[in-house]
């Protein structure tokens, strides 16, 4: 996800749009929709009841692509794939989806996505705020060997915490049996859908692509249940800091690797040296030459002493008095969960280690934190 | 008491030369979730227009710039330990701060509730 647009332009709407109005959301523009930020519970409780009960999030906005291999071997744009990824796409069974990065010439990363197999070809979501480049990156790339589809008449919803798998089981017998990260077409009330047991909140639950026109009907379907409550960006921006997954734009961007990002688990050792297939996507001997070597810098956690939050931009210094900042906040917080603030920042490897005392400049204040290990709330992943 | 109301969506209730400062409830409304709360230090010389208190939601954090000149004479220390009293009760119990009102001609052109009323309409 990526931040406010403020640009004049008229904001998108996603299939979701009246719904949200309906169900009272405070809209925002973010990454040019018109998008709930809120509901009439609040960010604090929408979060708390998603990590008890089940939240629905719409996150249409995203970008849901198909890459089509021309000679219909799915192998064959799992491998043109690789080309702009540092992941091991070839390896992706059909069923299953798997964390990817698009990297730059610059070691940095122009998105992240998730890629799924789904037998003959794969299926992409990208963050809104990219998707127009995504697309033409693919189109530019792979169109050698990749039909590109775009599914602009597709809606996504999220059905996040830990009653959502017992909701969507009612509503498609049998999606219990699946694990996180498996992924598929699957009918849901009757609807052709793609169906993933992932998300974006540390907790169980579904990502589920829909036909745009039946959209609202589903989403209905889902809040009539009453573990669901409907949740808006807030909360969405909560949960995930939390879990301590990165937003992109904010945690990683052009000018982070994804070693430096703390990513180096989403790169599977086939495509590091010494692999079956090392390299070959961009930067590459930066990147692999970072997972050998190590960093100047990386992803850490951050746990502020006191109450006050310690926001995105925020200076990090070694004590109270140095004058050199060593890193900054990118993103922060409060943690409803923890119900205290919480960061994420770049920091040196000399002092990212869990449990160094580091300090925030606040409003002309250095307010002491702790860099902590990931994620503050434990995962609920269904494994 | 008389309250007046700011276009930066404060009140201030008035009692001799003394300004006791909160935000609205429509500020409130607006901001969202209340979990933290910084109050200008005892003493402190306010100059109208400066950033005197941080009201911060989950999503972000707002300055709220003092509406009159003066000292401060007296802050809320129940808001800081209980930052969702400004949901609750911005108008009453989650007053900010209070300050000495150094020139009472700077209440002119503040709005009474009516007028403030029509301002948020």
């Amino acid at each position: 996800m990526d931040g406010h647009d403020t640009a004049s332009p008229p904001l998108n709407r996603t299939p979701l749009h009246a719904l949200h109005l309906a169900r009272g959301g405070k809209m925002v523009p973010f990454a040019g929709y018109d998008m709930p930020v809120q509901y009439p519970m609040g960010v604090l409780k929408e979060h708390l009841h998603t990590r008890a009960s089940a939240g629905l999030f719409d996150v249409s906005h995203m970008g849901q692509i198909v890459l089509r291999p021309k000679s219909g071997k799915v192998e064959d744009a799992a491998l043109a794939l690789e080309r702009l990824v540092p992941q091991d796409i070839v390896a992706v069974p059909q069923g299953r989806q798997r964390y990817a990065q698009f990297t730059n010439a610059a070691g940095g990363i122009l998105d992240d996505l998730m890629v799924a197999n789904f037998g003959d070809h794969l299926f992409l979501v990208v963050n809104a705020a990219c998707k127009a480049e995504d697309e033409a990156l693919l189109r530019k790339e792979l169109s050698s060997d990749c039909v590109i589809e775009v599914l602009a008449d597709r809606a996504l919803l999220a059905l996040q915490g830990p009653k959502a798998v017992a909701v969507l089981d009612k509503l498609s017998p049998g999606v219990a049996q699946m694990r996180f990260m498996d992924a598929g077409p699957r009918k849901v009330m009757g609807l052709d859908c793609f169906v993933s047991r992932s998300g974006y909140t540390g907790e169980d639950g579904f990502e589920i692509s829909v036909p745009a026109a039946d959209a609202e009907a589903f989403a209905n379907a889902l809040l009539a249940d009453a573990a669901v409550a409907p949740i808006g960006l807030g909360a969405r921006d909560s949960l995930r800091l939390e879990a301590g997954l990165c937003l992109y734009g904010h945690d990683i961007d052009t000018t982070t690797t994804p070693v430096e990002g703390d990513l180096v688990w989403s790169i599977q050792k086939s495509r590091r040296n010494g692999g079956s297939r090392a390299g070959g996507f961009p930067s590459a001997t930066t990147i692999l030459s970072q997972i050998d070597g190590g960093t100047a810098r990386k992803r850490v956690g951050l746990r502020p002493d006191g109450r006050a939050p310690v926001r995105d931009g925020a200076a990090l210094y070694a004590d109270a008095e140095a004058r050199e900042a060593i890193g900054s906040v990118t993103s922060g917080g409060f943690g409803p969960s923890l119900n205290g603030p919480i960061a994420m920042g770049y920091l040196p490897i000399s002092h990212g280690a869990a449990g160094t005392r580091v300090f925030a400049e606040v409003r002309g204040q250095r307010l002491p934190m702790t860099v902590t290990t990931l994620p503050f709330v434990p995962h609920s992943y269904q494994r | 008491m008389p309250v007046l109301y700011t276009a930066d969506h404060e009140w201030l209730r008035i009692d001799g030369d003394v300004a006791t400062v909160g935000i609205t409830d429509y500020a409130q409304s607006q901001l969202g979730d209340v979990v933290f709360v910084e109050l200008p230090k005892l003493g402190r010389q306010l100059k109208k227009a400066e950033a005197a208190a941080v009201v911060e939601s989950v999503k972000a954090a707002s300055d709220v710039y003092a509406p009159i000149t003066g000292e401060v004479v007296e802050v809320n220390d129940a808001v800081t330990g209980d930052p969702t009293l400004v949901n609750s009760d911005a108008a009453d119990k989650a007053w900010l701060f209070k300050v000495k009102i150094a020139d009472k001609s700077e209440l002119d052109g503040m709005m009474d509730a009516d007028a403030y009323e029509k301002h948020t309409a």
